[in-house]
């Protein structure tokens, strides 16, 4: 028995080998470096120097860093319900069975998920364009001058709208799918004890939905704070309206490679991913003490 | 940390594999995996208010295809959502294909290898792994899964400049390896197949196989791969899309564009359009309109291709409960 338990310890970690070489290679050992990095300062004199959390003070005080950090907080707060929103409409309305053709609805929500980030931002940031765009024509056809989308007041909802098309399916996806675990039995016996519709919506469907909002909603938080491909690839179509600065991944980008900050582009980087896991960890809190209180 | 409850991610899972075990039984499903469930009547208003949704997803790439067989030229004097004069599909593919020595075509493989071999490395490795953690107890099985959980949570874009420093220490800059490398990494993936295996191989199962005299090897290629493949299908989804679309990384640790993928390739050619290039033999608008609508077409391929498999009704009943 006990040479048998050797035997099968050993049979596990042959398994996880291959993940472990990966996971050190190209997680952990990046984040090491990386934290070490950000405790260095480059000096005039003397080179590298040790200077402990000095570049995490000085990111504190960054303006820059903050506007950054404000944007995409902004970005999260509105364009994360809303893409959610419509994700569930659409996982529930797929999942009433009172639509025509479920299945191509499914498929054609879904199909902007194969579209490249920076495809996606391209092919929008064509589209918002008045020269061989929609915008303008659209603006023809109801007669009313459409705001310029990527001007600086409205390049933010823009670029929020690239990130919806891109993801309201594949959100809608993982809530169908959480509503259709639900064993028809509940639906049947939650009738015969008369519930109606709205009832059999709170009390049966959002119950099933939760883990999978939260889930949804974990991923969301990590894609607007480490917001990047969108409004990179918008810059160049409107270099007046994003700043090498506008979301702080794009900062510390630049930091890196513009400035040859390499130290402090880390710190930048190392915050962020804290601020990131922060915001994830305080999304999960709240939805729990939630649920407990139900 | 962001740990979703147990279920979850196998039930995002079934929302790409159909045939996904269940904790509850239930009667015979319909083609579509669902049970025939007595349906309210159908309501128009409801499929045109959805309608409006598919449009909003749909007409952008209606606009790409149809742009795509303009003239630069038409693309200014002509509809956005009709075609202009002549069809100019082929001669842009050409023109994509030819400009700059047929470097599109480049870009096109190098994003090819990096996905097929990212993300079949990537599922390959989160399968084995993530089968280990859910059916053996070993040392160090506890810290491994804590740490996996928090690695789910430190996005990738936050590791990719520090990941340049390191490999450029390592000499592997503008190398395949450092697109690679990275990618092979997929702590969701493991965690996605951790869960499932949980519920995809049942315990008593292994212990008849061993019982039978099948070594640990055999066993999980002869029994746990055919019931993790629905999971492990998911996860080569999620990481092909990731791959496909992988833009920072590629961006930060590659500069001969010769190793280009097509995302940071459509990039670069969309800077020479807006700086007012191509203004001389070839103009470059058509050409990044044209190279992005066929950049996407592996992709959803893929997808519908893959969705074969989706469908494959794998009975976790191998065993009576």
């Amino acid at each position: 028995m006990k040479r048998r338990a050797v035997r099968r310890n050993l049979t596990a970690h042959a398994f996880l080998l291959p993940f472990l070489c990966v996971f050190v290679v190209g997680v952990l050992a990046p984040l090491m470096y990386s934290v070490n990095l950000s405790l260095y300062q480059e000096r005039m004199i003397g080179g590298m120097v040790f200077t402990g959390l000095d570049n995490y003070t000085k990111a504190f005080k960054d303006n820059l860093f903050h506007a950054g950090l404000g944007r995409v907080a902004l970005f999260f707060a509105i364009q994360v319900p809303l893409m959610l929103g419509l994700a569930l409409l659409a996982a529930l309305a797929i999942d009433s069975g009172r639509l025509r053709a479920p299945g191509l609805f499914r498929i054609g929500i879904f199909v902007p998920y194969a579209v490249p980030g920076v495809v996606a931002a391209l092919m929008w940031g064509y589209l918002y364009g008045d020269r061989f765009g929609l915008a303008g024509e659209i603006g023809d056809l109801l007669h009313t001058e459409v705001p310029d989308l990527l001007s600086e007041s409205w390049m933010l909802a823009s670029i929020g709208n690239i990130v919806t098309w891109s993801y309201v399916g594949y959100n809608m996806l993982i809530f169908y799918a959480a509503l259709r675990s639900v064993p028809e039995e509940l639906y049947e016996a939650a009738e015969v004890d008369g519930a109606g519709a709205l009832r059999k919506a709170f009390s049966i469907k959002l119950p099933a939905l939760r883990p999978a909002l939260l889930m949804a909603t974990t991923f969301s938080v990590i894609g607007s704070f480490q917001l990047f491909n969108e409004p990179s690839v918008l810059q160049s179509l409107a270099p007046a309206a994003v700043s090498t600065n506008y979301t702080p991944n794009m900062y510390a980008y630049s930091l890196a490679f513009d400035g040859r900050q390499f130290n402090y582009s880390a710190a930048v980087a190392v915050l962020l991913g804290l601020v990131t896991v922060i915001v994830a960890y305080a999304v999960q809190r709240t939805t729990a003490r939630r649920e407990r209180m139900l | 940390m962001t740990t979703a409850a147990p279920g979850t991610v196998s039930r995002s899972a079934e929302a790409f594999t159909e045939g996904a075990p269940r904790r509850t039984p239930s009667r015979r499903r319909g083609s579509r995996g669902r049970p025939a469930r007595r349906r309210p009547g159908r309501s128009t208003s409801l499929t045109v208010a959805m309608g409006l949704m598919l449009a909003y997803t749909l007409i952008p790439l209606l606009w790409l295809a149809i742009s795509a067989t303009k003239s630069n030229q038409t693309l200014f004097d002509s509809p956005g959502l009709w075609f202009g004069d002549g069809f100019h599909l082929f001669e842009n593919i050409q023109d994509v294909f030819t400009y700059d020595h047929g470097i599109y075509l480049r870009w096109f493989g190098n994003t090819l290898l990096y996905s097929v071999v990212g993300a079949g490395g990537a599922s390959i490795i989160a399968t084995m792994g993530g089968y280990a953690l859910a059916t053996y107890e070993f040392v160090g099985r506890r810290v491994l899964s804590a740490v996996v959980i928090g690695a789910i949570s430190i996005p990738a874009s936050a590791l990719a400049v520090p990941t340049y420093l390191l490999f450029s220490d390592m000499g592997i800059v503008n190398t395949p390896w450092a697109v690679l490398l990275p990618s092979l990494a997929s702590p969701f993936g493991l965690y996605l197949m951790r869960v499932y295996a949980t519920e995809a191989v049942p315990d008593a199962m292994l212990e008849a196989a061993r019982i039978d005299g099948a070594g640990e090897l055999r066993i999980f290629l002869t029994i746990s791969l055919r019931l993790l493949a629905p999971g492990f299908v998911t996860v080569l989804l999620f990481t092909l899309v990731a791959t496909w679309n992988n833009y920072f990384l590629p961006l930060i640790v590659l500069n001969d564009p010769e190793l280009f993928p097509l995302t940071v390739g459509l990039r670069q050619w969309d800077s020479l359009a807006q700086g007012g290039a191509g203004a001389g033999a070839t103009p470059i608008l058509p050409l990044v309109i044209t190279g992005s609508l066929l950049a996407i077409v592996p992709l959803i391929v893929a997808f519908l291709f893959l969705q074969r498999f989706w469908q494959s009704g794998l009975a976790a009943g191998g065993v009576k409960q």
